[in-house]
């Protein structure tokens, strides 16, 4: 699996093994620290550690990729390079925990509508057509994005200098789609930025375009039966081997293997579900199978939180709210239902706070990272804390992912992911100065031209809503 | 509880005709305060006992508590002046798709019968309103036919504003979709070129799919209970067998614990699924559409199952030619318990005179073809000791109509489930000034964000264009005015 990178990257990987060999015999020291700087200190700044309260003045000091200390008064290691934070503040680097980043995908091919089992025009016939649940469609849990990363995606460098130290990519949607990975945004080194290599196994409700399962419902029974057939293996494969004798033997099938190691609570699953109809189903199914499930969407949270907090789920909502077109055609008004969908969708996460809901944020389909903070923008105005806006997108997201040790919080021996800015993080004029990630300087000089849209990295999902299919995000 | 607000309610504009957006008002509010209700001076279609002409209904805790003609209204009891009206139960609609998230047909396989429509239930599609609208209070929620054996079906009540989990009809025995004939053989629709054609395409594979399915499913329950045998007996190293969610629910058909609704048209093939079950051990609940069944009343009425059918639809494909508006009468006539669905949830609001067609075609008295439409699903559904008249102990699923159900101009005017008023025209009509207020504003708040984006994009571009500018005519001087440099026009 990891040869698939290395495919890619051949350049990369031979410097790597060359670089410290030449570097070796002069210079030992340069090697065990690449050339850079190990240790930093940003004084007079002010912390906001999201742990504790903030510190009006304060020094953070990084020491070897961790944060050593922080504090009014701290001791600055004589080796370190110290950065003046006067009117700076530092604040924990931004998790965002759902995103393509160095995910490629292939070109998506127009979806065109032909009666019933719906085509991809153009698109060649694939040589092999799911007839039941044993073709086992879709499904691929073996596969981990950071295995398929490609670390110069330029969108990477957008994402860090607006504040993204973290995170959590994800593999191409699919009906099992494999495991994201959590990668802190250092680097090109695939292998240093993985911060945990199965973070979350995505699951996606999407029907197949031909054969089996073309609906909704066929999926979900799908995904039934997996759970069902896992449970069985778990049965049957110590049986056979304890006494082979006398008993058929049992398949081997990888997507078995694998989900036994996921299913019955084992490993984080996001269940995509955005409105009033699918988070509701979404926490019943999971109930079913046992999951340890995170809602993924929750866009509709602002009509469910307290049903959400009674049955303590945790959401990680997309931040590509739902919008009407730019250039509406005046005779094609929505209905009611669309535009207050659209209208209170940002409420969501003050919804959630207010009713003690843990949640995160992702960035979803937004292509434009200030897009990100425009529409965080457009929650804090509907009502989220500035100061819970941030913790969704640090210690929160930590917890959910299950990293709260080591990312999440300016404390020390925690990983020094650390952004500074000039003014509140959110706030629409602030300038991100200075961005570390796993204690590596990134100085950010000019704020880059948005990214243009296009570049693989599509919305999964339209969030919008339309009287024909009230469904959302299918 | 998640109750959602009375103010959470939804409109799709343009659906029913109406400039405005029909207003579509959540149950509760003023009836919920009360678990006592009376219905007064109404004529009541009891279906069951005749009418009662200024008759009253009392409501208690859901269920009908008292019917007849001289009912006081207990101390706090809601009271409707139902002056002047007509009270028939709840519609019972036996074919229906409505409230269905995603596709109703799960075409990927000739046999699906894992999926269940009891997974996908959509308590947000406008149309369990506009059928409330209409009447109707349950509905047979089924899979679509594109399978000799489709995915198993639910019956809802139609609680508009209540979650998905709060729709199905407790107690109600589930279904599973059959289909024979032109869908499931596929005669209508063509995969795409290069893809391949699915089996089965005669109306003999699909006999054969069904024969092969129930041949698995007996094998299946065998490999079970020999296990459970075998495990019983204190057998030690065994491997159960792997649990098969298509096979399931055909082992439940046989043991009794799931109805089947067969979608059928021609005779011949209706012939066919009786001999069929006969043979394995199964029995067919209902045909649905069952357009020839006519043809074939008395052995549908030997055999004892429902026959559901269309008023007055036919010739709209091949296998629908021989359909004639008098079938349900005629089968009627024969013994048959027969219902006349919808199919179609425009069809659903106007059941009441899709019913009374069966008077005009057929001749059938007005209280059998009202027994089209409220008790025939019911017995045909398993759920007549709960609903389908208007009788002491059962639901008080109730339509007041302000005109006879049977004349072209009746429309409902209230549609209660288990006592509670779910739908109600003049709360309606109330709610559509507001609701096209609130609108309008929303709209006008979108427009303004809009135009806030566009000053801010054409600001941004100026200031970039002037930045531009400035660093060109840094880094060339500038040579003649008259280029497109700005400034010389």
């Amino acid at each position: 699996m990891k040869s698939k990178s290395a495919g890619k990257l051949p350049w990369l990987f031979l410097a790597i093994i060359l670089l410290p060999a030449l570097l070796l015999s002069h210079a030992g020291r340069l090697r065990a620290e690449g050339g850079e700087p190990r240790y930093f200190a940003i004084t007079n700044a002010r912390v906001v550690p999201v742990s504790g309260p903030v510190l009006e003045t304060g020094t953070v000091v990084i020491a070897n990729g961790l944060i050593q200390s922080v504090g009014a008064s701290v001791t600055i290691p004589p080796e370190a390079w110290v950065i003046d934070g006067k009117g700076l503040t530092v604040y924990p680097g931004l998790i965002d925990a759902g995103v393509d980043l160095g995910i490629t995908k292939p070109e998506a091919p127009v979806t065109e509508a032909r009666g019933r089992g719906r085509r991809r025009a153009g698109a060649p016939v694939p040589e092999h057509i799911s007839m039941g649940p044993e073709d086992r469609p879709g499904t691929s849990p073996w596969i981990v994005a950071s295995d398929d990363f490609n670390a110069a995606d330029k969108r990477i460098e957008s994402w860090r200098e607006a504040g993204f130290t973290t995170a959590l990519v994800l593999p191409e949607d699919a009906i099992i789609a494999g495991q994201g990975s959590l990668m802190d945004l250092n680097g090109e080194r695939v292998s240093q930025m993985i911060v945990k290599y199965h973070a979350a196994l995505r699951i996606g409700l999407h029907p197949e375009t031909y054969g089996f399962p073309d609906s909704l419902m066929g999926v979900i029974s799908y995904l039934r039966q997996v759970t069902d057939d896992t449970a069985w293996y778990d049965v049957a494969a110590p049986t056979y081997a304890a006494r082979p004798n006398g008993i058929e033997r049992p398949n081997v099938d990888r997507t078995e293997e694998i989900m036994s190691l996921i299913l019955h609570r084992k490993e984080f699953v996001l269940f995509p579900a955005n409105d009033l109809v699918e988070i509701p189903r979404a926490m019943r199914l999971a109930q079913e199978w046992n999951l340890h499930a995170a809602i993924y969407g929750g866009q509709q949270s602002y009509e469910l939180a307290d049903q959400i907090a009674a049955k303590k789920y945790q959401v990680i909502v997309n931040l590509k709210w739902p919008e009407g077109p730019k250039d509406p055609d005046p005779e094609d008004i929505p209905s009611l239902r669309v535009l207050r969908f659209r209208d209170r969708a940002p409420g969501s996460p003050a919804a959630l706070a207010k009713a003690g809901v843990k949640f995160a944020f992702s960035s979803g389909g937004i292509t434009d990272p200030k897009e990100i903070q425009k529409n965080v923008r457009k929650a804090t105005a509907a009502g989220l804390s500035s100061d819970a806006a941030l913790r969704a997108f640090t210690l929160d997201a930590a917890e959910i992912l299950g990293v709260a040790d080591r990312l999440g919080s300016i404390e020390p021996g925690k990983i020094a992911n650390l952004v500074v800015a000039d003014d509140d993080l959110f706030a629409e004029k602030t300038k991100v100065k200075h961005v570390f990630v796993d204690g590596r300087h990134f100085e950010v000089h000019e704020i880059e031209k948005p990214h243009k849209p296009g570049d693989g990295d599509k919305p999964g999902g339209s969030p919008e809503v339309s009287d024909d299919d009230p469904e959302v995000g299918r | 509880m998640n109750r959602r607000s009375f103010a959470t309610t939804i409109a799709v504009a343009g659906l029913l005709g109406f400039v405005a957006a029909p207003g579509v008002v959540r149950a509760g509010g003023a009836d919920a305060k009360s678990n006592v209700t009376l219905i007064k001076n109404a004529t009541i279609l009891t279906i069951t006992h005749g009418n009662i002409e200024h008759g009253s209904i009392l409501i208690r805790d859901g269920k009908i508590a008292e019917v007849g003609s001289d009912i006081k209204a207990p101390d706090g009891a809601t009271v409707i002046d139902a002056s002047g009206e007509f009270i028939l139960p709840g519609i019972i609609d036996c074919h229906s798709h409505i409230a269905v998230s995603g596709d109703v047909n799960e075409g990927g396989a000739a046999v699906t019968s894992m999926v269940n429509i009891g997974d996908v239930l959509n308590s947000e599609d406008p149309a369990i309103y506009y059928d409330l609208a209409g009447g109707v209070t349950v509905a047979n929620v089924l899979h679509g036919s594109a399978n000799p054996i489709g995915g198993q079906t639910i019956v809802i009540k139609l609680r508009w504003g209540k979650p998905s989990s709060e729709l199905p009809f407790e107690g109600a025995l589930p279904g599973i979709k059959f289909a024979l004939g032109e869908n499931p053989k596929w005669s209508n629709y063509r995969p795409p070129p290069g893809y391949p054609q699915r089996y089965p395409v005669t109306r003999m594979g699909v006999e054969e799919i069904i024969r092969q399915a129930f041949t698995e499913a007996k094998e299946y329950k065998k490999q079970w209970d020999d296990y459970n045998r075998r495990k019983a007996a204190g057998e030690a190293n065994l491997i159960p067998p792997r649990r098969d969610l298509k096979l399931d629910p055909l082992v439940e058909v046989l043991e009794g614990k799931r109805y089947i609704h067969c979608h059928s048209y021609r005779s011949d093939e209706i012939l066919m699924l009786m001999r069929v079950s006969k043979e394995f051990g199964f029995k067919v609940r209902t045909f649905q559409h069952v357009l020839e069944g006519y043809k074939i009343a008395d052995e549908l009425a030997a055999y004892g199952v429902g026959a559901s059918t269309f008023s007055d639809w036919w010739a709209y494909k091949m296998e629908a030619y021989d359909a004639i508006p008098y079938n349900s009468a005629l089968m009627t006539e024969r013994g048959v318990v027969v219902s006349v669905n919808s199919d179609d949830s425009e069809e659903a609001r106007h059941l009441n005179q899709e019913a009374a067609k069966a008077i005009k075609y057929g001749g059938l008295s007005e209280n059998d073809a009202l027994k089209l439409v409220t008790l025939n699903p019911a017995i045909q559904l398993g759920i007549d000791n709960r609903v389908g008249s208007i009788d002491v102990g059962k639901d008080a699923d109730l339509v007041i109509y302000n005109h006879d159900p049977l004349s072209v101009y009746a429309v409902a005017q209230k549609t209660l489930i288990d006592g509670t008023v779910y739908f109600d025209r003049d709360r309606d009509i109330a709610a559509r000034p507001a609701r096209e207020a609130e609108k309008k504003v929303l709209l006008e708040k979108e427009k303004n964000a809009r135009e806030e984006e566009k000053k801010k994009a054409e600001e941004k571009r100026k200031t970039d264009e002037a930045k531009k500018k400035a660093e060109q005519e840094k880094a060339t001087p500038p040579k003649d005015k008259g280029d497109d440099s700005g400034g010389a026009r």
